[in-house]
């Protein structure tokens, strides 16, 4: 039974496969790994939320055949993500650039906390300012309401 | 006054429910063109065989063209084929296409059964042209203007109210204006 289970949970865990084939694979593992990582950051324009290096779709592989050409031609990292901007714009970058066009993109979650942040302050102020000016909360105890304090500390105690 | 600042998440519910309603109307697959404005790329490609004119930066240039990015086995390709027909043979338009990943006997009969509008067209066999032209997704259509600048893309079949309120538009203005 537990070996059972056991096959069921190997067979249900996801394993992150990588599409590249085996005839894509550059000899040079340096340049390999740098083709690996540039392709894990190019979306493929076929089924969109895929990598190039996750999709099995032909353009996905077209495109990872040409970042490794690049490569090997001696084309630094950047000069391939700007030859494949160039033909597919930026939409084809899973990691959004920061310019002019995607500023609200990377700086609005951070503009929006702050709102946030001074909201709260400012209602905390005014009502730490209700309190006080009615005086209510900080007035010392009377003789009276200590003693039935101490009264109620000393049940909760027995 | 006061009251007012209850009413702002209300507001902002309306404002973002507005936002991602608008979000559905939007095609996810229709992404803007890198090449608008920009010359076509360097290119040269060979023709069928049996046809005499291949499709190359020289082909582009004179004439308000029209590139359509085809291919035999591509479905909506047919479908949008008689519309691509009716453009050159009925509105004069000059039709050139980029044969994509193709066999050349599987292009030619699908040419001999369904016609040929075509003015000339480029094989390209590997698909590394497309991508120089930012293909992804067959058929896909370009205009270009005299000096062979891409002026517009539609990715996907031609439709008639494509043609009627996008390109046919952009075809007369592209020839007064040069």
């Amino acid at each position: 039974m537990r070996a059972l289970l056991l096959a069921a949970l190997l067979a249900l865990t996801p394993v992150a496969a990588s599409a590249v084939q085996p005839d894509e694979v550059l000899k040079d593992p340096a340049l390999e790994g740098r083709a690996r990582e540039i392709s894990k950051d190019l979306r493929c324009l076929v089924c969109q939320n895929q990598s190039i290096d996750d999709s099995n779709a032909p353009l996905a592989r077209d495109l990872r055949v040409l970042v490794r050409e690049r490569l090997t031609a001696g084309d630094s990292n950047q000069q391939v993500l700007s030859f494949v901007t160039d033909r597919y714009g930026d939409y084809v970058l899973l990691r959004p650039p920061f310019k002019a066009t995607t500023l609200f993109l990377w700086i609005g979650p951070f503009v929006i906390l702050a709102i946030g942040g001074v909201a709260t302050a400012l209602y905390l102020r005014g009502r730490k300012g209700a309190a006080v000016a009615a005086g209510g909360d900080t007035a010392p105890l009377t003789e009276d309401e200590r003693r039935r304090l101490d009264a109620l500390l000393r049940k909760d105690k027995a | 006054m006061r009251r007012l600042i209850y009413l702002l998440p209300l507001l902002l519910f309306v404002g973002v429910g507005v936002a991602f309603l608008r979000g559905f109307d939007r095609d996810p697959r229709d992404i803007p063109s890198a090449l608008i404005d920009k010359p076509a790329p360097e290119f040269a490609l060979p023709p069928l065989p049996g046809h005499k004119e291949g499709l190359s930066n020289a082909t582009l240039k004179g004439d308000v063209t029209l590139v359509n990015v085809f291919a035999s086995w591509c479905i909506p390709c047919k479908a949008e084929h008689p519309i691509i027909t009716r453009l050159a043979r009925e509105q004069g338009v000059t039709v050139r296409g980029i044969n994509h990943k193709d066999k050349a006997e599987d292009a030619i009969a699908w040419l001999n059964r369904n016609g040929d509008p075509y003015a000339s067209i480029g094989v390209d066999l590997d698909g590394r042209v497309s991508i120089d032209w930012g293909v992804y997704g067959v058929p896909e259509t370009f205009l270009l203007d005299r000096q062979g600048r891409i002026r517009f893309k539609h990715v996907g079949p031609l439709t008639p109210q494509v043609v009627e309120e996008q390109i046919l538009p952009m075809v007369k203005h592209l020839r007064s204006a040069s």
